[in-house]
């Protein structure tokens, strides 16, 4: 993966928008995070395969801190935290967030084919 | 002496981080070591350092990365093909179902797995508590013996001192060799231990003291 830029992500965006597609989401701090601090809480969520149309995609931010936006007929899917992306060799969209270890924080992917179980 | 050992863990470098230098003390001894992991760890953090996986390809990485690990410790390796982070919502009961089958057909002496409750991560809960029940329904007469592995912070504190601790220092060298072998894990799972990044730089010393022994419960049955 690469450090997001904003007008070749925005593109591929624009490219998946208007088809059946499929959609990966998820956001962690990891399973052990309240072990190692205790002051932590650990939260997540994931959904993989979510097939949605979306109207449009915008991608928006600033500073290698990314947020994209996906709007539905009926509804949304959001991440916030996205700083680098990738067009993989089946053309899916891959975009994540790591922290300063490079550690996954959020992902958004959107490919015009199932993921993989 | 044990007769064939099992290790059943959800992720690919549980057992190196909990187990490898007790399985690295069976081989040497020429005990047949089985382990059965649960996922391919697709949901992992950590990526590699420099980063080299992305969440679509971490799967492949970490399958190669555990069929290496498990030919530094000379293990048979069975994958069970459950998902990452989904196994406590799987039914409990297929899932041991599961494993009594394999247990039935391998017919161990001793299983090693993780105490259910006390490991931390919900995978490892759900993967311990599946195998003991799975050894639970199995015929008293030709159950194995379970070690249960409790990494919770108060576990001492209820059951009081583990009663199988193993110094494993002596294979230290082959822990960590095992360690290493799952490269996209390795860095990141020991900096974390240590509670910060420069760790990674130390990564020897850090496992040599929070790894150098492995602790067991013996899973009571009745």
């Amino acid at each position: 993966m690469e450090p997001i830029h904003i007008e070749e992500v925005q593109e591929q965006l624009d490219r998946l928008a208007n088809k059946e597609v499929y959609v990966h989401l998820e956001t962690t701090n990891g399973a052990y995070a309240s072990h190692f601090n205790e002051n932590a809480y650990n939260v997540g969520a994931f959904i993989r395969n979510a097939k949605v149309n979306y109207l449009h995609g915008k991608i928006v931010g600033t500073n290698g801190t990314y947020r994209v936006g996906l709007k539905l007929d009926i509804g949304w899917v959001y991440a916030e935290g996205v700083n680098q992306w990738e067009l993989d060799e089946q053309e899916r969209l891959l975009m994540a967030g790591h922290d300063r270890e490079g550690r996954l924080m959020v992902a958004l992917e959107i490919s015009e084919q199932p993921f993989k179980n | 002496m044990e007769k064939h050992v099992v290790v059943i863990y959800p992720h690919p470098d549980d057992e190196a981080f909990g187990a490898s230098g007790t399985i690295t003390q069976f081989r040497q001894k020429g005990v047949p070591v089985t382990y059965l992991c649960g996922t391919l760890g697709e949901m992992g953090r950590n990526m590699g350092n420099p980063t080299f996986a992305n969440r679509e390809t971490l799967s492949e990485f970490r399958k190669k990365e555990l069929i290496d690990a498990c030919k530094v410790m000379d293990v048979e390796l069975r994958m069970l093909g459950y998902r990452d982070k989904t196994l406590e919502f799987e039914s409990r009961d297929e899932i041991a179902q599961h494993l009594k089958n394999i247990l039935e057909e391998i017919e161990p002496s001793l299983v090693i797995t993780h105490f259910p409750g006390h490991a931390v991560h919900p995978d490892h809960n759900a993967m311990g508590a599946a195998a003991i029940e799975a050894v639970r329904l199995m015929d008293p007469a030709s159950r194995p013996k379970v070690w249960a592995q409790a990494i919770s912070h108060d576990h001492v504190k209820l059951f009081g001192e583990p009663d199988v601790i193993n110094n494993v220092k002596p294979v230290f060298d082959q822990k960590m060799k095992t360690i290493m072998a799952h490269r996209s894990q390795a860095q990141g799972v020991l900096g974390s231990m240590n509670g910060n990044a420069e760790a990674a730089a130390n990564m020897e010393e850090v496992a040599k003291e929070r790894l150098g022994y492995e602790s067991f419960y013996t899973w009571k049955f009745d």
